[in-house]
């Protein structure tokens, strides 16, 4: 990875944070409806993940999908947009936070109902396979999606017919409000893909060069025919499950001790101790994130909400 | 013009789309080796192989997902649950995916899927295998439901399915695989979405699909014994639902009854009589009828099913309490 990579992943942590704390403002202000779920504290695995594929990889992913859609390369202003509900928005404003998509970009979701995007990955690899692309499928989940039977149906038919997935568990050590030693019978969840014959591997989530390194690695074992293989991936979010979570369950001190494990410091420190770089170049991309979110939101703002023939439009393709 | 069964003209269907189109494949349980649980893909695996012909596991959300997933990506996945009491188990993917996908992320996505799966009773297969659920699944809008009722139909229907964009509920009737109709040479494509009428009639409208062709077909020759022409509508896609045929038909005749197998309770009946009262109400010269299953879990012992099921005199009955 050459410096201009470097500052680019960095670009992308920093961009995503800093658009979730203003989507948090929009929220609270009421000018984002319904569930949004944030992605904060856990940049460093979409991050270093996206940044490991060919660009005819496949990406799809649970409800908490606007980091990832950042990493794919949707615009931030189309994101936020779609947080507002504006026709400018990635999905014209009828997904809404947990619903952002572009096939384009090789994001295909932005799934919402848990478990239930992991047999689709499945399909997107069997597809692949029988149509003889190369293209490996890239299925992004929590710890509590594998409690649920579609993960086990998933896993045990990309075994099966040896198809290319990697599975990613992001283990943010919560199923919405509930711990993983309390709604799992094993706490390892990588520990889960043996029951499959799966390679798997477990990795540290706060270090985006960590999940990059092991993303290429097990990334290319898929591509190489060798079959599905899962990629569990230790991380932690900072915010509540949605914008609504009393956090019951959590002790602030819990939160404080991760926020010292910061990704956005922890990444600021490997390019400082690699000489790549430090102070100015990076506080420089700090300012243009500001800028880039704050005319995003200017964007989304004065953008045209969706039209009644939206309302009407796409409920079929013929 | 060949007389064949509707098992024949099911399989000829998927034959001839599987050798016109190579992105086509099916997948499902026994599909393959076995050759299919009711022996519509009977020799396929032979001739197409398993990577066209894809046995799965007995996963039904797995199968239903995954077929999802391989027409996201440009194939066109025909997927088949070995009956429509198992479509309960893969409900989140038909509804919450196949239905919502193209319209959520605003047409980026086509899902040219169909979903062959087996409905209804009359196999004494006890009240889990047993159900006519149609309308639950006509109920969603992002979903397409066809269900034939005559070979020709069925081949016509199916491959425009299989060469639609949209997701597609297709589904056959237990007890009519060895049902023989006309089917004519060669390609005959037979719109989704277009209801017709299956025989002319001037005294009363049955409106019906599926099964409740054949009964009525019936119960319309016992009717003309006694001077009564019933015109019978077959409506073969219950959504999006062709209601021009009905309302011509009930213009003219001004009664109607609608013969479902299904239950009686937020059924087919029901949707088609309220769009006449809302439509026609002017017209209506008769309380409209409904002839359904009994609201009864379907047992096992033959004479009780058969009660519970509709029948042609049922039917019969219907007719002369609105004349």
């Amino acid at each position: 990875m050459n410096k201009k990579e470097h500052l680019e992943l960095y670009h992308q942590m920093v961009l995503i944070r800093r658009t979730e704390e203003r989507g948090a403002e929009l929220y609270q202000q009421g000018k984002i409806g319904g569930f949004m779920h944030l992605y904060i504290g856990q940049e460093a695995v979409s991050t270093g993940l996206i940044a490991a594929r060919q660009p005819n990889d496949r990406v799809i992913t649970a409800y908490r999908d606007h980091g990832v859609a950042i990493n794919c390369g949707i615009p931030v202003n189309e994101v936020v947009a779609e947080l507002l509900g504006k026709a400018t928005g990635v999905s014209h404003g009828k997904g809404g936070s947990m619903h952002m998509a572009d096939p384009q970009k090789n994001f295909w979701g932005g799934h919402a109902i848990v478990g239930a995007h992991l047999p689709i990955a499945t399909g997107m690899a069997l597809g692949d396979k029988y149509g003889n692309r190369n293209n490996v499928t890239i299925c992004m989940f929590g710890d509590g999606a594998t409690n649920i039977g579609f993960f086990h149906e998933a896993l045990n038919m990309s075994k099966v017919w040896k198809l290319p997935v990697l599975w990613v568990c992001e283990n943010n050590k919560y199923g919405m409000g509930t711990a993983v030693d309390r709604a799992s019978a094993v706490s390892s969840i990588a520990m889960k893909a043996r029951g499959y014959d799966m390679p798997n591997e477990c990795v540290e989530g706060m270090d985006v060069m960590k999940v990059y390194e092991a993303a290429q690695k097990a990334i290319e074992a898929v591509r190489s025919g060798k079959g599905p293989f899962l990629l569990e991936i230790q991380t932690y979010r900072y915010r509540g499950h949605s914008m609504g979570d009393p956090e019951r369950y959590r002790r602030q001190e819990e939160v404080r001790k991760w926020e010292e494990q910061d990704p956005i410091g922890i990444y600021r420190q490997y390019l400082a101790g690699n000489k790549i770089a430090s102070g100015k170049p990076l506080d420089e991309i700090d300012e243009q994130v500001m800028d880039e979110v704050q005319k995003a939101v200017e964007f989304a703002e004065a953008s045209p909400e969706p039209t009644m023939e939206d309302l009407y439009a796409d409920v079929y393709a013929d | 013009m060949a007389r064949i069964t509707m098992r024949e003209a099911i399989s000829q269907a998927l034959w001839e789309e599987m050798e016109r189109d190579p992105a086509v494949f099916i997948m499902g349980e026994e599909v393959g080796v076995w050759g299919g649980s009711y022996a519509v893909t009977k020799g396929f695996y032979d001739h197409f192989g398993g990577d066209r012909v894809r046995d799965t596991p007995i996963a039904e959300a797995g199968i239903v997902g995954a077929a999802i997933g391989a027409a996201l990506v440009g194939q066109r996945p025909v997927a088949e649950l070995m009956t429509i009491n198992f479509a309960f188990v893969a409900m989140d993917h038909i509804v919450n995916e196949a239905a919502k996908l193209h319209y959520m992320f605003a047409g980026q996505f086509k899902l040219p899927l169909v979903i062959r799966t087996v409905g209804g009773g009359g196999r004494q297969l006890g009240a889990t295998h047993s159900q006519t659920p149609d309308a639950i699944f006509a109920h969603f809008p992002g979903l397409k439901v066809v269900a034939p009722s005559t070979p020709e139909d069925a081949k016509g229907l199916l491959k425009s399915a299989i060469r639609s964009d949209d997701p597609i509920l297709f589904i056959e009737h237990a007890t009519m695989y060895q049902v023989r109709g006309d089917v004519a040479d060669g390609e005959n494509l037979i719109p989704i979405g277009k209801s017709r009428i299956q025989r002319p009639g001037k005294d009363v409208t049955i409106i019906t699909y599926s099964k409740g062709v054949e009964i009525s077909m019936k119960a319309a020759d016992e009717l003309a014994k006694e001077g009564v022409e019933a015109e019978i509508v077959d409506l073969r896609t219950l959504r999006p639902l062709d209601m021009e045929p009905v309302f011509e038909s009930f213009k003219k005749t001004n009664r109607a009854v609608v013969v479902e197998e299904g239950w009686k309770s937020f059924g087919v009946g029901s949707e088609i009589a309220s769009r006449i009262y809302e439509e026609c109400f002017d017209y209506v010269d008769a309380p409209i009828k409904r002839v359904a299953q009994d609201e009864v879990p379907l047992p096992y012992n033959r004479t009780l099913e058969q009660v519970a099921l509709p029948q042609a005199e049922d039917v019969v009955t219907a007719v002369k309490e609105v004349l």
